[in-house]
């Protein structure tokens, strides 16, 4: 996908994206809403067409291609199943357009039935169906082509939370079997962290970074990123030189830690660092850790608390601490704490 | 549990809501009440009931004339439903698969205008009309009435057709293109099944539209073209018997059949859908 480019009228949906999508890999499209991610699905489907750039599969430009040529299915969010169809009809729906002959047909949709875990419905109108149930169908609908692309647009958000853990599992295993490539729309960033191979975060229209789950997480090239996904600390800090693929950054308290920092940048004077809350521990005050405050807040989350400290500079600092023993954590609203953090955890962002 | 707000006020506790009500279904219903009761009177008046008796639906049976009128209303009605419903589905998929233009609000109304266009004009416009191809072409058959009739029930079929196409999920029709069908297998495969019920319902309603008319029928029809309304609407310049009575009481239940099955198809439209 190369230089795409979409406007509805004045507004540009699309603004000048590139991505490299590689075969047999589940790729997540990730973004708030309005951020371009599904009109970007919708594309490479054919249901819309760019305003610029081209669209390519395994070398062939499909983007001006009407939708029932390109060998890609699409799972739609509302499922949009045929409802005066059976289950077996729904799921041989493409194969018949296709032209493919009739035992053909009822075999392949017997292998998907039992792919999706369905045996034994396939004569049940869809309408019978549960949410979840549905759901499956849609997915073995558009596997049944065995198309070279499956795009699926945020199939689990009508699902219940429960059920939409187990799918997201049951996505994976999917996937793997099948070894079709997924292209995955989601806003729900742990929907994407879990299942992804790869992750596009983007907004307002581009791409903001592209990675696998852990260097979004631990390495976000930028705010926006940093910010949608997870819990976040920023910290404005002062590099002090580079070593290699590391720059040493001066902590407002005078302490010094390595930084990684984006590839594509060279980090000089004041600049943005990000730390995870579960990168940081609180201690009793000590001169040996990097940073110090007060606490005044502790929430329980069962799992893990959370610790608010505010620092010198009246920064507010969140600390994860794992509730690794069972009672309280040990610190209450007003201690002073010393801030100590793991190696190689902060990461200086492109401004 | 939260009750929702919106079902605590109800038309219904209005005060005096229950006896307009029921006053104004006494006034509709009353003289079709009377009407059928009379269609059974033993007597020759309409007005004093002399005994229960069948007599007049079967001097209707075997009045030739009616027969005639019944079989040519059925005839026209059919044809003239089945052509309008299928001029009416076109254009409901013309007007509703497209994006939006200028002047689409325009067709609409171009559309739905006979059910404005006073109905006395169109039968004057279409009685001139007709004359004159009638002097040049010397046909006087059934095909002016058939045309007519159908050129005024589009509208008609034309509404429950668009309604069903409307509420319809694009999505659906998105996905069977996905799933390698051109325009024309989604339109066979995906669109058509689902749209009819519309369909039907569209026919129906022409049908019956059709069958109950009177005034276009009557400056259109030629000698001896008498449709069961126009015929009816002669005899009762004459003599009143229950006959009369008879016949509108059956042609009410026909109506009344034909709307019970518009009811159930057009009920249960889309609410299975996932």
């Amino acid at each position: 996908m190369h230089g795409i480019k979409k406007w509805f009228g004045n507004f540009q949906a699309v603004d000048d994206v590139s991505l490299e999508i590689r075969p047999n890999e589940f790729f997540t499209l990730l973004g708030p809403s309005g951020c371009g991610k599904t009109t970007l699905l919708r594309m490479i489907a054919g249901f819309e067409l760019p305003s610029e750039g081209s669209i390519r599969l395994d070398g062939a430009e499909i983007a001006s291609l009407l939708p029932n040529q390109r060998p890609v299915n699409t799972v739609f969010q509302n499922y949009a199943l045929f409802p005066h169809l059976s289950v077996a009809e729904n799921i041989g729906f493409g194969l018949k357009m296709l032209g493919q002959p009739k035992a053909k047909i009822a075999a392949a949709v017997a292998e998907m039935l039992k792919l999706v875990h369905l045996e034994g419905r396939g004569n049940d109108p869809v309408t019978q169906l549960s949410g979840g149930q549905q759901q499956r169908v849609a997915l073995a609908r558009a596997l049944a082509p065995r198309p070279k692309v499956l795009l699926l647009d945020e199939p689990l958000s009508a699902l219940d939370l429960k059920l939409r853990k187990s799918m997201q599992i049951e996505l994976k295993r999917l996937q793997s079997e099948t070894g079709i490539t997924f292209v995955f729309v989601t806003h729900d960033q742990e929907e994407a962290l879990t299942m992804s191979d790869r992750i596009a975060v983007m907004s307002h229209g581009t791409v903001r970074q592209v990675g696998e789950p852990w260097e979004i997480y631990d390495r976000p090239a930028e705010r926006f990123v940093a910010d949608f996904i997870g819990d976040t600390n920023f910290l404005d800090v002062d590099v002090v030189a580079i070593e290699g693929e590391r720059a040493r950054v001066r902590l407002a308290s005078g302490a010094e830690i390595p930084a990684t920092f984006p590839a594509d940048i060279r980090p000089e004077g004041r600049v943005s660092i990000v730390i995870r809350p579960e990168h940081a521990r609180a201690v009793a005050p000590s001169p040996a850790a990097p940073l110090a405050g007060t606490v005044h807040d502790v929430v329980y989350l069962g799992t893990d608390t959370h610790l608010h400290v505010r620092l010198a500079d009246d920064k507010t600092f969140l600390v994860r601490q794992q509730n690794a023993r069972s009672g309280p954590c040990g610190f209450a609203v007003g201690d002073s704490v010393g801030i100590e953090l793991s190696d190689d955890v902060a990461q200086i962002l492109r401004d | 549990m939260a009750r929702n707000p919106a079902r605590n006020f109800s038309i219904k506790r209005l005060p005096g809501f229950a006896t307009i009500a029921m006053l104004s279904f006494f006034i509709l219903y009353l003289p079709i009440a009377t009407l059928v009761v009379y269609a059974f009177n033993a007597g020759t008046s309409i007005a004093a009931w002399e005994g229960l008796s069948l007599r007049w639906f079967l001097s209707a049976w075997q009045n030739q004339q009616v027969i005639d009128a019944s079989i040519r209303s059925l005839q026209i009605a059919s044809v003239a439903a089945i052509i309008a419903t299928a001029c009416a589905t076109l254009a409901a998929l013309a007007t509703t698969r497209t994006t939006p233009y200028r002047g689409l609000t325009f067709k609409y109304s171009l559309l739905n205008s006979p059910l404005l266009v006073p109905e006395i004009v169109t039968a004057v416009a279409l009685l001139i009309l007709f004359s004159r191809i009638k002097v040049w072409t010397g046909y006087s058959g059934l095909g002016y009435l058939i045309a007519a009739h159908s050129a005024f029930c589009v509208p008609f079929a034309y509404l429950p057709i668009r309604a069903r196409l409307e509420n319809m999920d694009l999505s659906l029709e998105r996905a069977a293109a996905d799933l390698y069908a051109t325009p024309f297998k989604t339109f066979r495969y995906v669109t058509l099944p689902l749209l009819w019920p519309g369909i039907l319902a569209g026919l129906m309603l022409a049908f019956v539209i059709s069958l109950d008319d009177v005034v276009i029928t009557e400056f259109v029809k030629s000698g001896g073209q008498d449709t069961l309304p126009t015929y009816m609407l002669g005899q009762l310049r004459r003599v009143v018997t229950p006959e009369m009575n008879a016949i509108s009481t059956v042609f009410l239940m026909l109506s009344l059949a034909i709307v019970t099955v518009f009811f159930f198809i057009s009920r249960n439209p889309q609410k299975d859908d996932p």
